[in-house]
């Protein structure tokens, strides 16, 4: 099995680009200790990232008697992710499927059996690789809290999240990063543009239309309930966002360094594109805006951060500000979809745009670090577009179905009256203020 | 003697403190409320979505004075507090019929 790295992006382009996958481990391979240690200074910025920075960002733009409620989802959901990603998510992924290996990958790592501290992936231990990605298949479910919170049982979010795990995302990132049938292909997602955004992005938006809008929706809904906790999370995301795409490059070189600097010009870009739209279109740029214009630049970058340059960051940068806020208002003014907190139109859009964005930066005519041998762009938007509709179908329809049988069993939504009172007191016994 | 209540845009908070020292009204109580009148609430824009907020952040004061005082601060919280746009608040006087400081046990005007 191959070891999936991205030599492109130094000219070693007999190697062809496929992001963060890899297939069964190489024990061949010499320990780096620098790898090592960058991988595992990742793992946990990848985690913070989730734990307080999303929780917080998430947190602040609900109601004051949802916001535990919201952190709790976030602070659950990382744990049932942890759990099942050891139990079986892992193996899914990552495992040699043998004759299923297009399709999903194999259970014999399942409980890490077969993995001890000797084990290596690459140049570094298994034990390493397995926990930075395990701290994606955390953020990826914990991206959709923002699709149904205020209205959905903690049951409901408990259930989907460990069920979708198994079904879409293990799938998905078999797919695309251990060596399945879009990896065959040559699809570039350096760290989850499809893997973690559209999953995530198309899911959230399946959900909350299942789930149905919150009360008041469009025009009586109350707004963030603190500005100032939504731009200190995503502060943390911002910074988290270094581990989730340098991380990617699996090696502390020059294909690392790289990806930090795109992933942060393209943040700086967006965010400021974000509010100066704002300030055209309303005259005021605002807070949460420029932070979610943040994590649209980011988001779009995802994919294509260890394959563009600088000048393909701003290009990225500029157009998720502008076409990521158009869908923000789209989604939920056009055709009226409570994806509560933008899920699908800042991650899902952002990670489809940067998804095709990267087939032409990553062109070195356009300052990119180059694509695979003999592939044009064309052939490569072919393949991209092909791995976000087929991932996106996937992700859709699995989820729609999993809400209707939850829907159906431990039921998916909480009363009108308990709505009213807010999750906080009602599914956790707890206030997020005591202000008396 | 009498009670003013008054509420007023927050902004105007310090300047309404001002004017009353300023007449020789030296206590007041002070709380941030939320409420709508003609105004009606308003509208906040948030990515790109325009909410409606049906109460407005006011501040209500309240301040109890002598009847030879009452109608001096009711003018002096008025000039202070106006800014001529819409929301610029309302001034209500009740009769107050008795006043105890705790601490001496003195009452009506004496307790102010």
């Amino acid at each position: 099995m191959t070891h999936f790295r991205r030599r492109a992006a130094f000219g070693f382009t007999a190697a062809v680009a496929f992001g963060s996958g890899i297939g069964e481990a190489r024990a061949e391979d010499a320990l780096s200790g620098g790898d090592t240690a960058w991988i595992l200074t990742a793992t946990a910025l990848v985690l913070f990232m989730t734990l307080p920075g999303l929780a917080l960002f998430y947190g602040g733009l609900v109601r004051a008697r949802n916001v535990l409620s919201v952190l709790m989802h976030c602070f659950a959901i990382a744990c049932v992710a942890s759990i099942a990603w050891l139990v079986v998510v892992y193996s899914l992924s990552f495992d040699d499927g043998g004759a299923q290996q297009a399709w999903i990958g194999g259970l014999g790592k399942v409980f890490l059996d077969g993995v001890g501290p000797e084990s290596m992936s690459g140049t570094i231990p298994e034990t390493v690789f397995f926990m930075f990605q395990m701290t994606f298949a955390i953020i990826t479910p914990a991206l959709i809290v923002g699709a149904y919170p205020e209205r959905i049982r903690f049951g409901a979010v408990v259930a989907f999240s460990l069920v979708w795990l198994v079904l879409v995302y293990a799938p998905a990132c078999h797919w695309v990063w251990g060596g399945g049938w879009l990896a065959d292909m040559g699809v570039m997602d350096f760290a989850g543009g499809i893997v973690v955004h559209v999953t995530a992005g198309v899911s959230a938006l399946v959900l909350s239309v299942v789930l149905g809008p919150r009360r008041g929706f469009p025009h009586e809904i109350r707004p963030p309930h603190s500005p100032g906790m939504v731009v200190t999370g995503a502060a943390m995301l911002w910074v988290g966002w270094f581990g989730f795409n340098a991380g990617s490059a699996l090696a502390a070189d020059g294909n690392a360094g790289m990806a930090m600097t795109v992933t942060h010009i393209s943040a700086a870009v967006a965010s400021l594109v974000w509010a100066f739209v704002e300030y055209l279109r309303f005259g005021k740029p605002s807070v949460i805006g420029i932070v979610t214009g943040m994590v649209a630049g980011l988001a779009s970058i995802t994919p294509a951060s260890g394959f563009v340059g600088p000048m393909g960051a701003i290009v990225i940068g500029i157009v998720s500000g502008v076409v990521c806020q158009y869908f923000t208002t789209w989604i939920k003014f056009r055709i009226k979809i409570d994806d509560s907190l933008d899920v699908f139109a800042v991650h899902g859009v952002g990670g489809i745009i940067g998804t095709i964005l990267v087939a032409v930066f990553a062109a070195p005519a356009f300052g990119g670090l180059g694509l695979a041998e003999g592939v044009s762009i064309s052939d490569q938007l072919q393949v991209q577009l092909i791995g976000i509709v087929a991932v996106a179908v996937w992700s859709g329809v699995i989820t729609w179905i999993l809400a209707q049988i939850i829907a159906r069993t431990i039921g998916l939504r909480v009363s009108e009256e308990s709505e009213i009172e807010g999750l906080d007191i009602i599914a956790h016994g707890e206030r997020g203020y005591d202000l008396t | 003697m009498k009670m003013i209540i008054a509420v007023v845009k927050p902004h105007r908070l310090d300047e309404v403190r001002s004017a009353l020292n300023e007449i020789g009204v030296h206590g007041m109580t002070a709380g941030e409320v939320k409420g709508y009148g003609r105004q009606g609430g308003h509208s906040e824009i948030y990515r790109g979505a325009e909410y409606t907020v049906n109460f407005v952040p006011k501040v209500k004061i309240e301040v109890v004075t002598s009847d030879e005082l009452a109608d001096r601060a009711v003018e002096a919280i008025a000039a202070a507090a106006k800014t001529g746009k819409i929301g610029d608040g309302k001034i209500f006087v009740l009769d107050v019929g008795k006043a105890v400081r705790i601490r001496t046990g003195e009452e009506g005007d004496d307790a102010l």
